[in-house]
Parts: C-alpha cells; structure tokens; sequence
C-alpha cells in the first residue's frame, strides 16, 4: 500500500470570528512537504521544460481572455473584499501573465519557485510556501492586533491592528495579501515545507486542492 | 419577575444586532453588486480590444494593507467601477460610430476611387485585425495618375520597430484612444 501524497493531507487552517463572520469562505488550506535537498536549487530539465510548454500554451489571446474567467475574476472579488484595488495591486496570475509577456516566457527562478508557478499557471490559485520548522501549529486568518510584527529575520515596523494576517499558533506571519505575501520563506537548508492557498468565493476548495497538488506533486517528483 | 428581565435583555441583545445584521447584508449586497460590474467592466473590455483602454488607477493611489472593508470602502469602490464601466460604455460606443464612419468612407473610396485620391485608411479603423492600410493609387504609376486610373489597393505588414516604440511612447504620455481616422493626400492632388 503506497502512503497517501502529500497534498491529499490537506489541513484546513482556523479563523477568527470577524473574518468567519465577515469573510465565510475565506480559508486557509495547507499541506506538508518533504524534500531531501534545497527547493532553492535551479529547476531540473524537466521543469524547465514544463514552463517552456506552459509559456508557449499562454498566449496573448490567452492572456487577454484571463479577466474573464471565473477564478481571476473571484481574486479581484477578494481584493475588493479586503480593501485592495485590484487596479493598484494586481491579482497572483494577472503578475504571472505580465511577466509572461514582457519577459516572452516564464523564466525559472528556482525549483520551489517554479512548482509554484506551475500551480499558479495551470489554476489560477496562488501557491505559496513556507518553512514548516519555522511555524508552530496550525495556520489561520485573523485580524491583526496593534502594535503586533510580523515574524522576520529583519526587524518589522508595528502592524496598526485590523490588518488581515496569515499567522500560525503564535505569531501573525504575512499580511493576506493578493499576492500572497511571504514571510518565513522557504531557505536553503529547508527541508520541510508548507504550502498554503486560499479559498474563498468563487474559487471552489476543489480547485485549491488541485493548486497545491500540483506544487506538491512538482517538488515530490524531484525531491 | 425575572421573565421580563430576560425579555428585556434578548430585546436589547436583538436592537444591537440588528444594526450589525443589516451591515452584513448590505455588504454581501455591494459585494455582489462590485462582483457584477468587475464583470461588466471586463466583458467590455475584452469586446473592445485594443481599442478600448483598461482603466487606470488614480495617480497617488498606493496599496493599502488588507483589512475587512467598511460600508464606506466597498460603496466607493462601488462607485469607482460604474464610473469606469459608464466610461468604457461611452468609449466602446464612440469606437462603434468611428468604425461605422470609417467603413462608409472606404465604401465611397471602393465606389469611386478617384475622389479619394492618394487616402488611406488603416484597416484597424475599420475594425479588422492587422496592419493593413486601405489605400488609394494610381494604376500603373505616373500613367494611371495621368489616365485618371484609381484603384484602392490593401497593403499589410505589420510597422517596423521604431513604430512600435513611436507608439510605445504615444501610450505612455495618455494612453490609447480612439484613433483618429488617418487620411492623407497629397498638396495639389486633393480629393
């Protein structure tokens, strides 16, 4: 009997009352990964070759037809929800597209980078990973208290209070942000990993679970 | 004696509520509204490629920290974007006339050629795809110029390089706008 992936033990994070009350859909949903080498080494061919397909399928007529569909559509709804204008701060797949354009193709960055992305490219869901030996329990949406810092390496300036943030037991972790920020990222000598994306309206707990299968799945197959 | 006690304090707990029931719904409202014209807006825009600009942010508008929007934030993106679709829906209507404008005119150069001596008109201005400019020339050069032999004729290829950056630099100083309709003729060969 194989052990289940990865991705099919996906944890669904907690919320505080106002962002249940306010927000219902909104969740966070996670899942562990391992990897027995750095997720910040460059991508192997395989990879490589996989955005190369994936660029030459994102066309333009692609590209144009993107504010159409249903899951950019709902990231606008969610910026619009939390108080980002989504004109001012483009949604995860709106900044994967531009930068298909202006660069002619999706460059590889890195390995965890580039499972990302794919995710992102195939779903339109952002995929974002953090260092699991950095986090303690479980992730969750709240409001942040004033005078709270998000956990960094460099010193954070003081969260107002209000502000919507990704935290786990302890610590507010990123601001929720479309993007999804980062904020204990991912480092070279990380080898447990949890990646986490958001439901909410308009983009189905089905369709996430796809996006963090996919990045899992990608950083599985060349851990 | 306690019943009413209990009553009055549900009734106060039920009055504080309300306000806070009805906020709720008058935000899941404006939500589905905003969700309706982010819709609109993008259906029209993507009717009127490349001919219709995309809106822009106002200049000095930053990002702001994510937060549950108030009543106030949601009502005034609310009213950002029927501003926005209220202008495309002006904009998508004057391209629709400038390309009816433009088709009869190059109707009446087919017809008769000979009094749209040497006008051109880019085929983007009719509505068609591509790089093409319907023009009028002379049949056979200098003998069809002399015979009185118009014809109109449909060159393509797309601008060279230094167009494209031409244009680049045209879009950053205002942005695209309905193009006006690009005639030429010649000093003393007048239509």
């Amino acid at each position: 009997m194989t052990p289940p992936a990865a991705a099919e033990l996906v944890c669904v994070g907690w919320r505080a009352s106002e962002v249940e009350r306010e927000l219902p859909e909104l969740r966070v949903l996670s899942c562990e990964v391992l990897t027995a080498r750095s997720c910040l080494r460059p991508s192997p061919e395989p990879i490589r070759r996989q955005l190369a397909a994936l660029s030459d399928r994102f066309n333009g007529a692609k590209a144009i037809a993107l504010r159409g569909q249903a899951v950019p559509a709902a990231y606008r709804a969610l910026s619009n929800a939390i108080g980002i204008d989504p004109d001012v701060v483009a949604t995860p797949i709106e900044q994967a597209v531009f930068g298909r354009m202006f660069n002619g193709a999706f460059l590889s960055v890195n390995l965890i980078e580039d499972a990302l992305l794919i995710a992102l490219v195939d779903t339109a869901v952002a995929v974002a990973a953090l260092d699991a030996d950095l986090l303690t329990g479980q992730l969750g949406i709240r409001p942040a208290v004033a005078g709270e810092r998000l956990r960094s390496a460099e010193p954070e300036p003081p969260l107002a209070g209000g502000e919507l943030v990704l935290a786990d037991g302890v610590d507010p972790l990123a601001l929720l942000g479309v993007p999804v920020p980062r904020c204990a990222a991912p480092r070279r000598a990380t080898r447990r990993l949890r990646l986490y994306a958001l439901e909410f309206a308009g983009v189905s707990q089905l369709t996430v679970r796809e996006a963090l299968w996919i990045a899992a799945s990608t950083l599985e197959a060349h851990r | 004696m306690s019943e009413p006690l209990t009553a009055t304090r549900s009734e106060t707990v039920a009055a504080r509520r309300a306000p806070a029931d009805q906020q709720l719904a008058a935000k899941r409202s404006l939500k589905m509204q905003i969700a309706r014209l982010e819709a609109q807006l993008s259906a029209l825009l993507l009717a009127g490629l490349p001919h219709l600009p995309a809106p822009r942010a106002r200049e000095g508008t930053g990002s702001t920290p994510p937060r549950i929007a108030t009543l106030a934030q949601l009502e005034r993106r609310r009213d950002t974007l029927v501003a926005h679709v209220r202008h495309t829906q002006t904009a998508a209507a004057a391209r629709i006339d400038h390309e009816r404008e433009a088709r009869a005119l190059l109707r009446a150069m087919q017809l008769e050629p000979g009094r749209y001596k040497f006008f051109a008109l880019r085929a983007a201005d009719v509505g068609e795809a591509g790089c093409g400019v319907w023009h009028v020339r002379p049949r056979l050069g200098i003998v069809g110029m002399l015979a009185g032999w118009w014809q109109v004729k449909l060159s393509s290829g797309c601008p060279l390089a230094s167009a494209a950056a031409a244009a680049a630099a045209i879009w950053a100083r205002g942005g695209p706008s309905p193009a006006p309709l690009l005639l030429r003729s010649k000093p003393g060969l007048g239509c």
